[in-house]
Formats: C-alpha cells, sequence, structure tokens
C-alpha cells in the first residue's frame, strides 16, 4: 500500500493550531509559576516547618507522585462537582497542572535545601535574621541554584505531560491535533506535525528556562 | 436501575489492574533491552552511534508519550498494518521507556571512575571485555535505585494506553464510571491503586538508594 504524505494542507487548520499552543503555553506558565510557589512552600514545611504540618505535606507529595497526572486530572473535573466543585476544564487542566507541579518540585527544592551547609543558617542567626529571613535571603536562592537544572527538567516532563488535559476538552495543542484527525482521518500529519511542536517547544522552554536561571541567580565569577 | 456496591465497583478494577501490571512488566522488560542496546551506542567510540542514541532519547523525552502512543496507533495503520491497541501501547511504552533508561544508565556508567577503564585497559581488555567485567558491575550497583524509580514512571504511563483504548485501570475507572455516576468514588478508588502499585516502589528505591550509598561510602 502507498501513501501519500501532504502537509500543506494543515495550514488550513492553522487556527486551532496556534489556539492548541497558545493553551499549552498558558498551561506551562500558571503551572510553572504556581506550581513552583507551591513546591517552595511544601519544601519550607518538609524541611524547616512546624512539625504538625510536616505529614500533611508529605502525604499530598507521596499520593501526588504516585497516582498518574491522568487520574489526577480525572479526579479533579469528574470527581469534584460531587463535592460541589465545578470547575471550567481549562480551571481544572491549571488546577491539576500547579498540583502536580507542586509535589514533584517540593521533593526537588527540599534537597536543595538540605544540601545547604549548617553554616548557612548558623550565620544567618549570628546576624539576627528570624529563621524566615534567613531561609527567605540566605537559604532559598543558593538552593534554588543549585537544584535548577533538575527544576527545569521536570518543568519540561510537565508540560509534555500537559497533552493529557485534552482529555477533558481542553483545547490544548493535542485537542487541535485530534481535532484534525477526525476531520480529516489524516491521523499520520496531524500527529507527526504536533509532535514536532511538542519537541520544539520542549527544547525552546529548556532554552528560556536556562535564560531565567542566568538572569535570577547571581554569577559567581570565581569557584 | 441496578446499583452498585462499593465491593462490585472495586472488584471491577482489581480485574483491570491486571492488565496495568502486564503491560508494566512487558514495556519495563522490553524498554530495559532496547535500553541496554542503545546504551552500548550511547557510549561507543563511533560518532555516528553516539549521535544517533543521542537523537532517539532527544526525540522520545523531548515529545508527549501520548503523542507517541497516538503515532504507533493511528500512524501504523495507514501502511496497511492492522495495530491492536495492546501492540501500539506495548510499542510506544518500550521505546519511550528505553529512551530514559538509557539515559539515567549512561550517568551511572559515567559515574564510574574513568581510571577503572584505563586499568582494564592497561590488562589488555577489549571495550566489550571492559563493560562485561569492570564497567557494568560497577554500574549495576548505581543504578538499581533510579531504575526502581523509573519503573514507577512506567506503571504511571500505562494510564495514557486507555485513551487509545487499551482496558487498564484507567479505562476501566472511565467504563465503571459511566455505569455508577459516580466519578469521585470510583478515581478515587483508581488512584488508590496505583498508589498502592507505585508507593512501594518508590520507597524500596529510597531506601535500595540509602543502602547502597552506606556501602559506599564505607569503601
Amino acid at each position: 500500500m502507498s501513501y501519500h504524505f501532504e502537509f500543506g494542507w494543515l495550514l488550513q487548520y492553522y487556527p486551532e493550531i496556534s489556539k492548541g499552543i497558545l493553551i499549552t503555553l498558558e498551561l506551562i506558565l500558571v503551572g510553572g509559576v504556581l506550581g513552583i510557589s507551591l513546591g517552595i512552600c511544601c519544601a519550607w514545611v518538609r524541611a524547616l516547618g512546624p512539625v504538625w504540618l510536616k505529614p500533611v505535606v508529605a502525604a499530598y507529595v507521596e499520593l501526588i507522585r504516585n497516582t498518574p497526572f491522568l487520574i489526577q486530572l480525572f479526579f479533579i473535573f469528574f470527581g469534584l462537582p460531587s463535592l460541589g466543585l465545578q470547575l471550567s476544564e481549562l480551571t481544572a487542566a491549571n488546577l491539576a497542572m500547579v498540583v502536580n507541579l507542586g509535589a514533584y518540585s517540593c521533593e526537588i527544592i527540599r534537597a536543595g535545601i538540605q544540601a545547604t551547609p549548617k553554616g548557612q543558617f548558623e550565620a544567618g542567626e549570628s546576624l539576627a535574621l528570624t529563621r524566615f529571613e534567613t531561609f527567605r535571603h540566605v537559604v532559598l536562592v543558593p538552593s534554588l541554584q543549585r537544584i535548577w537544572p533538575a527544576l527545569s527538567s521536570q518543568v519540561v516532563i510537565v508540560m509534555l505531560g500537559s497533552a493529557v488535559v485534552s482529555q477533558i476538552a481542553a483545547e490544548d495543542l493535542t485537542f487541535a491535533a485530534n481535532f484534525i484527525q477526525s476531520r480529516t482521518f489524516r491521523a499520520f500529519e496531524a500527529y507527526i506535525v504536533s509532535t514536532a511542536i511538542y519537541l520544539a517547544l520542549a527544547i525552546l522552554l529548556r532554552q528560556v528556562l536556562g535564560l531565567i536561571g542566568w538572569f535570577i541567580f547571581p554569577r559567581r565569577t570565581a569557584r | 436501575m441496578i446499583t452498585f456496591t462499593l465491593w462490585d465497583i472495586l472488584r471491577n478494577l482489581l480485574l483491570a489492574t491486571r492488565w496495568t501490571i502486564v503491560l508494566s512488566v512487558v514495556s519495563f522488560v522490553g524498554g530495559g533491552m532496547v535500553g541496554l542496546g542503545l546504551l552500548f551506542l550511547r557510549i561507543s567510540k563511533r560518532r555516528a552511534a553516539r549521535a544517533f542514541a543521542k537523537y532517539y532519547i532527544e526525540l522520545f523525552q523531548g515529545t508527549p508519550l501520548l503523542m507517541q502512543l497516538f503515532i504507533a496507533f493511528f500512524g501504523l495503520g495507514i501502511f496497511g498494518i492492522d495495530v491492536p491497541a495492546w501492540l501500539a501501547a506495548g510499542l510506544a511504552l518500550i521505546l519511550w521507556s528505553a529512551a530514559f533508561l538509557t539515559e539515567i544508565w549512561r550517568g551511572c556508567v559515567e559515574a564510574v571512575a574513568k581510571g577503572q577503564w584505563e586499568a582494564s585497559a592497561s590488562l589488555g581488555m577489549g571495550r566489550l571485555q571492559q563493560m562485561r567485567y569492570v564497567i557494568l558491575p560497577q554500574a549495576l550497583r548505581i543504578a538499581i535505585p533510579p531504575t526502581v524509580g523509573f519503573s514507577v514512571q512506567i506503571v504511571k504511563g500505562t494510564a495514557l494506553t486507555s485513551i487509545i483504548g487499551f482496558v487498564e485501570l484507567s479505562k476501566a475507572g472511565t467504563v465503571v464510571t459511566n455505569a455508577t455516576f459516580q466519578p469521585f468514588t470510583v478515581y478515587g478508588l483508581v488512584a488508590l491503586i496505583y498508589f498502592a502499585l507505585c508507593w512501594p516502589l518508590s520507597k524500596s528505591s529510597q531506601i535500595l538508594e540509602r543502602k547502597l550509598n552506606v556501602a559506599h561510602r564505607n569503601h
């Protein structure tokens, strides 16, 4: 059997594809910013926070890390309405991204905090900083700097995982691919092109995260 | 109207869990074998082999697993090959996990001190012999905890195969939800079953890491 590849006709679906790309980008932007913020809070609790809160955060992290993103998404979108919490597709997708990345980044950031030498905390204390100020000004930035590469790859992984949100009809890039596939039955072209876009997005995202790291962390001139 | 007890729901989910487990084992074993082959390419002396493995890894790590599943499922079909869901699922998961396992193992091989390569070379060993007798036994020790840790990702990855119609735990969750109209209970139970599968793996990975590291420090 012969199959003729044609990619030109895909251009007419430009609006769907570009909308899909924008929503995928929005998901990773919201998920990235809020997720890492949540991760920092959780990491603070796990490493230095009040004892009564630790098991709560530990349970959250373990539960999220050991269940598939798809099920978390279904639980939020289909399950929560029975508790009276009805969310739109996009809100549910965003919430799932934040919750998911929050748990993963918590563990990564915690590793960074725990790798901080004890002397740093003592130095902060001797400057009469409170525990929180020490964390904020002395510990946090070097910890983030230490684990930034790992955190960046996790963000990329979560971005790729976001393809799943098409299953609750959030109109991301995968949704666009499915839409085109169902209209034209040309599955191969639709999926190859969207896969290539994802690859480009992943490479771009890695570069951007590298640049962000380069800007926010103090450059060390000598090692 | 038929009413479903909690036990009815749980029993059906547990029956489907078998397929999640089978698919995970197949993907892990298959991915491990392909990954080992890729590992040899990745650290080979030939530039072309290294480049091939590098681009393979870049491709499979840089694209969503869901897309890989779609291409395996819909894409192969157009060449006149009738692809059942289980075949597409197994194929995509094997190729996907191979990419990650290769990268994990490469890190482990590189963690073996360079002097070990030089020492074994000075004993007149060929490259395969060096790998077989000197490098891999040491790398294996370092590789066990992250490999066990990655198996959790595979179990979670199998959830995506429900989307192309392979009936495993996630698909069963959707089917049972449609029959019972109890999404909260059903997806809660599905999450708990996944947790019961994955958590022991995560935990043992952590324990192994601690154990093997302590042993390493005592050297």
